[in-house]
């Protein structure tokens, strides 16, 4: 190969990404532009992986067949979407063995919705409706991300996860137009989850060290604060039709912009939750690790069947 | 022993009768058959599939994207395997 200087390969970089030419794995890509990506990519699978124990808790409490069996099959998509983003992360030179060891360490994140505990089988309907809603809105503008392996991924998530905020949302329905005390568990639910949901979009743009970069590189194509509005936008009528109310006083539609603005968000207990002291974060990451423990007779059974099959065949 | 040993396989599915397979994403497994049952469960839960093919990434040699555009030069500079280059005169049809 001829030779070319850092800042002209970046230049070219640069420029492709402008052109809306995708980067794929073999493809030079400067070393700050493939450690974001570890990062958000690997994180993003933590979410999913993780996202799957506070469902998890309600699979053998589902209230009938139905529900039990739609919610067994949104988990095992939410394992799905991990996987997907693992290898997605693993097209980078991330090792996958080291990227769950850091989750399992404390040293990687995943998204703070996870560190709430679901009380109530509301919960699932929240966790459905508001919670794979913000995903949803999260993960669409990452279809067109610059990378091509994690955009890739993204759209095969994003076609599953409408289903799940769909049964979420029936959930909430379903408790709303009940007795009394189910409608009550939904609002209850609801309030809960509300003020989370909104934090999943990330800190305010102006706080959000990445994000002018990301975007840059594509990688991000919306900023947080924009995500955030869009979901309030959609969300606050779909409450308003199930009859059931937003836990935000100051929650009123600005008719001039048509936006819905929104009372102050806690980011202190944001960060406190992102810092590992949420509610959860301790059972969380117990649980993963105990998981991996508790499965590791099985790794090495596999492995040793594996090898004997392949011995049987070579004999 | 860990998953670390485990292999990385290159996933290919056909979606129908008629169409080639494409390659969807890779996933880690013990062998061959574990391969396939994974990418059965990983790739196609919502019946994306009719034929998976399994191969193990370090069997897949690829060319070297800095290198493409001299590898696929040789293509670039024969604009005359395309139809387009031809002039055919108005009149002439079914050509
Ligand atoms: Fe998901
Ligand atoms: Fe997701
Ligand atoms: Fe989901």
């Amino acid at each position: 190969m001829k030779e070319v200087n850092i800042t002209e390969l970046e230049r070219m970089f640069q420029e492709k990404i402008d052109q809306d030419i995708k980067i794929e794995p073999k493809d030079w890509m400067p070393d700050d532009y493939r450690e974001t990506l570890i990062r958000q990519i690997s994180q993003h699978a933590h979410s999913e992986i993780v996202g799957m124990l506070p469902e998890g808790n309600w699979i053998t409490r589902a209230p009938n067949l139905r529900r039990k069996a739609v919610l067994l099959a949104k988990v095992q998509d939410e394992a799905g979407h991990g996987l997907y983003l693992y290898s997605a992360a693993e097209t980078l030179g991330a090792d996958r063995e080291d990227t769950i060891d850091d989750l399992h360490t404390g040293k990687a994140k995943y998204s703070s919705i996870f560190n709430y505990p679901t009380l109530t089988w509301a919960d699932m309907g929240a966790i459905g409706w508001l919670v794979d809603g913000a995903a949803i809105m999260n993960q669409v503008p990452i279809c067109r991300c610059s990378y091509g392996p994690y955009a890739r991924a993204m759209v095969r998530v994003c076609k599953e996860e409408s289903f799940h905020q769909r049964q979420g949302f029936e959930i909430m329905m379903t408790l709303a137009k009940g007795s009394p005390e189910q409608k009550a568990m939904a609002q209850d639910a609801l309030n809960r989850f509300w003020w989370p949901a909104l934090m999943m979009f990330g800190p305010s743009d102006g706080e959000s060290k990445h994000t002018a970069q990301s975007m840059k590189w594509k990688i991000k194509r919306s900023t947080n604060d924009e995500l955030r509005q869009q979901f309030v936008d959609v969300t606050v009528p779909q409450a308003e039709m199930i009859g059931l109310t937003l836990p935000d006083a100051d929650l009123k539609l600005n008719e001039a912009t048509g936006h819905y603005e929104y009372g102050e968000i806690n980011w202190a207990e944001f960060w406190e939750v992102v810092k590992g002291n949420g509610p959860c974060n301790k059972d969380r990451i117990d649980t993963r690790r105990k998981a991996k423990e508790e499965g590791q007779w099985v790794r090495e059974a596999a492995t040793a069947f594996a090898q004997k099959r392949a011995a049987r065949k070579s004999a | 022993m860990s998953s670390k040993e485990w292999p990385l396989w290159e996933v290919f599915i056909r979606s129908k009768q008629g169409l080639n397979h494409k390659h969807v994403g890779s996933l880690r497994a013990a062998d061959a058959e574990m391969a396939l049952e994974n990418a059965r469960d990983v790739y196609t839960r919502r019946s994306e599939g009719i034929s998976i093919w399994v191969v193990e990434s370090n069997n897949v040699f690829a060319s070297d994207p800095s290198e493409s555009q001299e590898f696929f030069e040789p293509a670039d500079s024969k604009i005359y395997r395309h139809p387009t280059f031809y002039d055919v005169p108005d009149g002439i049809s079914h050509m």
